[in-house]
């Protein structure tokens, strides 16, 4: 056994793409080695900017041995379908063995050389590897993600032969681009990470994401400062060098007028750089950047560099911001008449007057407790940054840019956060408004010119925004009933356009919506450990769709049934379920003769249960209706236990039969039980 | 002291004429970038090597700013480099020419960032890096994968190197008119100040768009006429024509969202089919 070394080493390969590269190796070897029979100790992956590394432990020397028996011709077969079978095997006739007037062929594999197979996995893996976008270069015709230099391959101390388009599998690689250009040879897999260490590459991704991490961190302490931490920033600035130095620079402090959302975005995406804050969290007018060379000055000028660089984008957002600070967003919301937002609902402007009169109307009804003027202005607003130069150059600021210009030119508070908050689930009243009013509205106007989600495909993000719908009308306790606000927002779309939409198209539609939160519901409270069982039980009682009272309810009914008493009453309820479904039982003349005792008893919980549980769903008080429920469990056990339902005398029977119907209906009027697995 | 900005061309000159590339002179044409230039376009399609390096001044009317700008221009320069095959050793060679201008890679941080490049008024795109310095975007650097919807084969390593970027850089300039031209007292703003001024007007302001229309649609036709006499030199040259009017005509605020993509279109079609008829000539 001896361990395996492989790098491929090529230009420069996206930091990006690293990460599944890694996997991708590794994935490949596992393949190709398990296929040829080959065992390996564990597997482990490393890149860098320009290498990718695999290092196999234990490989064992040879393949397993193995024997195969092929199935041949009939002996009575023509000569030329025995003639194919030997060329086939490379057997001769005698070799063969005949069995029941079949032919069979032994073939027995001695095992390979492993050295001969990872030389085949390597030239594979070359082959195969899925890169998400791949190039030739030169005058050859292979593909890599960028052009590929070198091969190192051993088995212990001995080169695995391999070469593919002239490059030579080998012991040496070269060390960092600029430290150690020259070679370096390895003598295995032992001394790979060390000889590179000190040639100023650090072979191991996750050995300089921390040295980042932490220099990094340390960079911004000594200055006094804290790092925000960032560390989809850590990932990508190791995916971008072999020796990274983190440094820290300072820019200009009046640039600080900028909102910090603009110049942490800049830093991070122009730049790559990590944001400080000061002592009070605010932003401080310094970066931090990961250089990719201990540089002979100190770093000195990589950080002025660096820090003038910063300055020019500085400026420009500087410049986007002043401009736009200049427009009141009223005049740019006129603006939006000039942008398209989908070429069968007309404009953004088009959208904005309805997403204003909606978000008055869901105040004025006071589904949402909300000034009725602001959430109207709030709305006509809030796309107006979509227009400004600032958004146009960071699309991901939209709202960000109109709040804060919104509280710029002096739009009072609640306004500039609804503005600014808009996009997402917020709890203030303005922005619930506002935020609310632009879901619905996006999803009714889709699905009112029937673009809907259809399995994996939802280019609206439809299903997102009702997810988030679900979130505002939850997460702030929004009383509303669904269909009421949809039908608003429904209403709203079709007087739009003018074409009065039928009533019952508007009916249709609104079902169809309805349906469609239930499922988004489902989903969404799945992960907060809510049984969709139960949400089923819960609608379909029917007319819930006041979406607070129905979580309430389901969330005393998932309380409930985990309770033995509840556990138990399902129990009895499945199987009363199933004697009358068996029965097709419907409500028939009955003996009142005399009752069993537990018949009684049965039939007087029944009655009170029937009318406590009534009253406490009325007063939303559902875990009394569930503790009324627990009240029925004792009765139908005892009922079941002692009382015969299949009495001879049928008046008798009919009677207990209606009796279990009755028992059936008063926990129906918590939740269909029907609907409850287990 | 650091490489006046014409210093600084006559290094890349030096350099890559000893590198075996011609060192040719600008196209005399307007044109958004330097690849448009006939000698990266044209003749990085088909089998012949070639090498060639020089200036192309780029104007870009809607990066105009009349000259208030410290970083942007309408009009500034690249310097193209264009190798067929590309060498193996590709990145070395640029980075032996960043040390000849003046960079020590020990003391700033060179690095090659992601950045795929794609030119949809060629039909062009090929994949390679920003090349940063300290942080600065100083060269695209492009391995063509295709030109005018042609597969390159063999592929052309093209390096576009932004002159009055790197220069800044080298100089440590932060207004891009305080540049030195020479080592003889004229800066960059002498030279070219008064240039974005007049020619920010006339993008945005002057340019008689009815004309310009017109003149699209004649180089467009004349692009036909030629393509017809098969000549596909200078079919090309009125694709880059129109491509330039469709720029101005962008910067006087005309064309609309929607009418872009269908103008871009017509300037690919044109361009795709020099290429095509310059593959057939040379086959």
């Amino acid at each position: 056994m001896a361990d395996f070394l492989l790098e491929l080493r090529s230009e420069e390969i996206p930091a990006r793409m690293q990460a599944k590269a890694r996997n991708d190796l590794s994935r490949l070897f596992a393949e190709c080695t398990s296929e040829a029979g080959l065992s390996t100790g564990a597997i482990d992956v490393f890149s860098t900017p320009r290498r990718l590394v695999l290092i196999a432990r234990d490989v064992a020397d040879t393949s397993e041995a193995n024997r195969e028996e092929l199935k041949g011709p009939r002996s009575s077969a023509p000569p030329q379908a025995l003639e194919g079978f030997l060329r086939k095997t490379g057997l001769s006739e005698e070799q063969l063995e005949e069995r029941d007037g079949v032919y069979f062929a032994v073939v027995e594999r001695a095992g390979r050389p492993s050295i001969e197979i990872l030389a085949n996995t390597i030239k594979r893996i070359v082959a195969d590897f899925p890169w998400p976008k791949s190039m030739r270069w030169g005058s050859g015709s292979m593909r890599w993600v960028r052009p590929l230099h070198g091969i190192v391959a051993l088995l212990g101390e001995e080169i695995v032969p391999v070469e593919i388009e002239g490059i030579s599998s080998g012991a040496t690689t070269v060390g960092h681009r600029f430290h150690h250009p020259g070679p370096i040879t390895f003598g295995g897999a032992a001394d790979y990470a060390e000889k590179l260490r000190a040639c100023h590459v650090i072979v191991d991704h996750e050995e300089r994401e921390a040295c980042i991490r932490d220099g990094a961190a340390v960079a911004a302490k000594k200055a006094g400062l804290s790092l925000l931490v960032d560390e989809g920033l850590v990932v990508e600035n190791a995916g971008l060098t072999e020796w990274p130095v983190p440094m820290l620079g300072r820019f200009d402090a009046e640039f600080l007028d900028v909102p910090r959302e603009v110049i942490v975005l800049t830093m991070r995406t122009n730049q790559k750089y990590f944001a400080c804050t000061n002592d009070e969290g605010l932003l401080a007018p310094a970066f931090v950047c990961v250089a990719n060379v201990a540089a002979n000055d100190g770093g000195g000028a990589i950080v002025e560099g660096n820090r003038r660089v910063l300055a020019a984008r500085l400026s420009d957002a500087r410049f986007f911001w002043e401009q736009d600070l200049k427009v009141p967003l009223e005049a740019q919301a006129k603006k939006l008449d000039g942008i398209v937002f989908h070429e069968k609902l007309g404009t953004v402007a088009d959208r904005v007057e309805r997403v204003a009169k909606l978000a008055r109307w869901l105040a004025e009804g006071g589904a949402v407790q909300a000034d009725a003027d602001q959430a109207e202005r709030a709305a006509r607003l809030a796309k107006a940054d979509l227009v400004t130069g600032m958004v146009g150059e960071f699309p991901e600021l939209q709202g960000v840019i109109g709040g804060y210009l919104a509280a710029a030119q002096g739009e009072p508070p609640a306004i500039a956060d609804a503005v600014r908050d808009h996009y997402g689930a917020p709890s203030s009243p303005t922005s619930i408004a506002v935020a609310l009013a632009d879901k619905l509205d996006t999803i009714c106007a889709f699905f009112s010119v029937d673009l809907k989600p259809t399995g994996s495909k939802d280019p609206f993000a439809l299903r997102r925004a009702a997810i988030a719908s679900i979130e505002i009308i939850v997460g702030n306790g929004l009383r509303l009933s669904l269909t009421h606000a949809l039908r608003g927002a429904l209403a709203n779309r079709a007087g739009q356009t003018g074409e009065m939409a039928p009533t019952h198209k508007l009916d249709a539609t609104a079902d169809e919506l309805l349906e469609f939160f239930a499922d988004r519901l489902k989903v969404q409270q799945r992960e907060a450990g809510v049984r969709h069982d139960l949400i089923d039980a819960v609608f379909a009682l029917g007319g819930e769709d006041d979406l607070v009272r129905l979580l309430a309810r389901v969330e005393a009914l998932q309380e409930f049934v985990e309770t033995n008493d509840g556990a138990d009453l399902l129990t009895a309820y499945k199987r009363t379920a199933n004697i009358l479904k068996k029965e097709q039982w419907g409500p028939e003349d009955a003996s009142c003769g005399d009752l069993a005792p537990e018949e009684e008893v049965l039939e007087k919980a029944v009655v009170g249960v029937a009318a406590t549980a009534a009253a406490s769903v009325e007063a939303e008080r559902f875990v009394d209706a569930m503790t009324a429920l627990a009240g029925l469990r004792a009765p139908i056990d005892a009922f079941f236990d002692k009382v015969t339902v299949n009495d001879p005398d049928l008046p008798t029977r009919a009677r207990r039969l209606n009796l279990l119907m009755r028992f059936r209906d008063a926990v129906n009027r918590v939740a269909d039980f029907s609907r409850i697995e287990g | 002291m650091s490489l006046s900005f014409q210093d600084l061309i006559l290094t890349l000159h030096r350099y890559w004429g000893a590198q075996g590339c011609v060192i040719l002179q600008p196209y005399d044409m307007e044109m958004g970038a330097g690849t448009f230039h006939p000698a990266t376009v044209l003749r990085a399609l088909g089998p012949e090597s070639w090498k060639a390096a020089y200036v192309q001044p780029c104007r870009r009317p809607t990066d105009g700013r009349y000259g208030e700008n410290p970083n942007r221009l309408g009009a500034y320069y690249q310097y193209q480099v264009v190798l067929k095959p590309n060498p193996d050793d590709l990145q070395a060679l640029y980075l032996g020419s960043l040390t000849e201008i003046g960079i020590d890679p020990l003391k700033h941080d060179i690095r090659f960032v992601e950045d795929d490049w794609e030119s949809p008024t060629l039909g062009a795109w090929g994949l390679g890096w920003e090349v940063w310095c300290d942080g600065m975007e100083v060269t695209q650097f492009t391995y063509f994968q295709q030109v005018g919807g042609f597969e390159c084969r063999p592929v052309t390593g093209e390096l576009t190197y932004g002159l009055e970027r790197l220069a800044m850089y080298i100089q440590g300039v932060d207004n891009v008119f305080d540049l030195r031209f020479n080592d003889a007292g004229v800066t960059y703003g002498d030279v070219f100040l008064e240039n974005e001024r007049q020619m920010s007007a006339y993008s945005f302001e002057v340019a008689d768009t009815e004309a310009l229309f017109d003149l699209f649609r004649k180089a467009a036709s004349e692009c036909e006429r030629c393509l017809e006499a098969k000549l596909p030199i200078p079919a090309y040259e009125q694709a880059i024509k129109a491509s330039h009017v469709f720029n101005t005509l962008q910067a006087r605020g005309v064309i609309s969202v929607a009418e872009r993509q269908a103008y871009i279109g017509r300037v690919r079609d044109l361009a795709k089919a020099a290429c095509a008829a310059w593959l057939e000539r040379a086959a």
